[in-house]
């Protein structure tokens, strides 16, 4: 479902991705590991292509991100293009992101209508079955300022799921929560993971990880240093690196 | 827990008497006394000729004039915010012609004083007596006489328009930027079109900084346009001038303008109120 080859990408004199690769199959869950500022957020958006890659290639769904190949040079796709694109990759940021001046119902409902054109009646209904889905029915006319962090989160990943994405990326969903919100949100990415969705997850919960994860991959310094089931690499680490990272946020 | 050692006080300790302001009674009695003063001064000194104040208030060449003045107003700021919207968003492209060609605007009209490029405005039949559009250096497709293109009105307002929308610029730019940009990557994420995700997403979130800051240069506008008098503009202040020139009431014609510029802006303060709710919501 996603097919990451050789991505590299430098900010400048950084060279935040070294080389990475990584597939993850349909339905797979792949979780993302590794020390802050390893590139694992550029990763991310590399795939859905807020940030574009120096060299390598993001296939998602058999189709190449953000390029057209022709004979050995990539040509980037038009801006209509990408945004198409886009709406097959679902993306939950960090910091949730809703827009602040929509409600609840109006910002799951926004993209399906602008960028998909999908009709109104059917998209209300999307939004209805999706704010149900994540537990938040009785939201549906609350402005996101009025929420608490948890329950932003959890609508911030019903606006991911109303494109009705191949693949869903998570950069960090609990990081910005106080702890005892984290459950509420991780709860909705359990249920969406057994539901068979295709998933990237960063995220610094290893029992998240333990628990959903097909795949665990550890990051650092821009390359893929491990990666297996959870039971290999957080539970038996081949690498001193790894080794290190897991028993520190352990 | 000290959450509730208040409560258990509150219950069983002693009272919390009240702070004493005794400075801020003396301050608001002398204030007091002070509009007492000039309300009494206003109504008896028999100078503010409240009569005529009366008699001119409502007169048909003091409504046109206001008339003119709202005109002005609402054409310079039309226009200055549409000019200055197009120019925040030349100034943030990341095409370097056309950003510092935005800088280059706002660099110029900031600088040349307002009175000064209405005059100049109002004399470019001198300069250009014919304006013609075409392909530069090229032919030409028509052409018209510069003073039947350009009117005393045109030119005020096109003046004022020229002159806000260096400032416009500056406001919707800082708007702009004030916008968190994880709004403009959810947005892209999402696959929002371009144009769609600006006036959505964007602009509905800058204006919450745009308004107040509007509200100002519209309220300075409305008085702005009273300078448009050395075009011989019937405006506001120029009308006044015209009657008290005739007649010598000096003090009770300006006491009309003044009046009228008053009501003026008191309208649009209450309607800037209602905006700035209206882009607060959600907040
Ligand atoms: N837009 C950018 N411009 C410059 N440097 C960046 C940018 N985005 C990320 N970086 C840098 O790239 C490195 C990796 O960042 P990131 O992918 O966010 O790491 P992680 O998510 O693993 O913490 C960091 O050193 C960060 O400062
Ligand atoms: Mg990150």
């Amino acid at each position: 479902m996603i097919e990451i080859d050789g991505v590299h990408k430098s900010f400048g004199a950084l060279h935040v991705l070294r080389g990475v690769s990584l597939k993850v199959a349909p339905g797979e869950v792949a979780v993302v590991l590794g020390p802050s500022g390893s590139g694992k957020s550029t990763l991310l958006r590399t795939v859905n292509h807020l940030e574009k890659v120096d060299a390598g290639t993001v296939a998602v769904d058999g189709e190449l991100v953000g390029y057209r190949r022709s004979g050995d040079v990539l040509h980037e796709l038009p801006e209509r293009e990408i945004l198409r694109q886009r709406t097959k990759i679902g993306f939950v940021f960090q910091n949730f992101n809703l827009f602040p001046h929509l409600t609840v119902r109006e910002n799951v409902a926004e993209a399906p209508l602008s960028a998909q054109r999908r009709p109104k009646a059917e998209v209300a209904e999307t939004v209805t079955r999706l704010l149900l889905r994540v537990g938040l029915a009785d939201k549906a006319d609350a402005y996101p300022g009025t929420l608490s962090g948890g329950q932003r989160q959890r609508v911030a990943i019903a606006r991911a799921l109303a494109l009705d994405p191949k693949v869903v990326l998570f950069d960090e969903p609990t990081s910005a929560l106080d702890p005892e919100l984290v459950g509420e949100v991780l709860d909705v990415m359990r249920d969406l993971a057994r539901s068979g969705t295709t998933m990237v997850v960063v995220t610094h919960e290893i029992g998240f990880a333990r628990e959903a994860a097909d795949t665990v991959v550890f990051l650092d310094e821009g390359r893929v240093v491990e990666h297996g089931p959870p039971g290999q690499v957080i539970d038996h680490p081949q690498h001193e690196r790894t080794r290190a990272f897991i028993s520190r946020v352990l | 827990m000290t959450t509730t050692a208040p409560a258990v006080r509150h219950a069983t300790g002693p009272k919390v008497a009240p702070t004493r302001h005794p400075f801020r009674w003396l301050a608001a009695a002398g204030v007091l006394l002070l509009l007492a003063m000039a309300a009494n001064s206003l109504v008896t000194n028999p100078a503010w000729e409240w009569e005529v104040v009366g008699q001119y208030l409502f007169a048909p060449s003091v409504l046109r004039a206001v008339l003119l003045t709202l005109e002005l107003t609402a054409l310079g700021t039309v226009f200055g915010f549409l000019l200055g919207g197009v120019l925040a968003v030349m100034r943030l492209s990341p095409n370097p012609l056309l950003s510092s060609v935005a800088w280059g605007y706002v660099w110029v009209f900031r600088a040349v004083p307002l009175i000064l490029q209405l005059l100049f405005w109002y004399n470019l039949a001198l300069l250009y007596p014919r304006l013609s559009f075409g392909i530069p250096f090229g032919p030409s497709f028509f052409s018209v006489g510069t003073m039947d293109l350009i009117g005393p009105v045109t030119a005020a307002a096109l003046g004022l328009a020229l002159h806000q929308g260096a400032y416009a610029a500056e406001i919707v730019r800082g708007g702009l930027l004030a916008v968190d940009p994880g709004q403009r990557e959810a947005a892209a994420a999402l696959g929002i079109p371009r144009v769609r995700r600006f006036f959505r997403i964007i602009l509905p979130q800058a204006m919450r900084s745009i308004v107040p800051n509007a509200g100002n240069e519209i309220i300075g506008l409305v008085k702005g346009t009273s300078v448009v008098y050395i075009m011989a503009l019937p405006e506001l202040f120029y009308q006044v001038q015209v009657i008290y020139m005739r007649n010598g009431r000096v003090v009770a014609l300006l006491l009309v303008a003044a009046l009228w510029y008053l009501a003026l802006t008191t309208v649009m303060s209450v309607v800037q109120h209602y905006i700035e709710r209206h882009y607060g919501r959600g907040r």
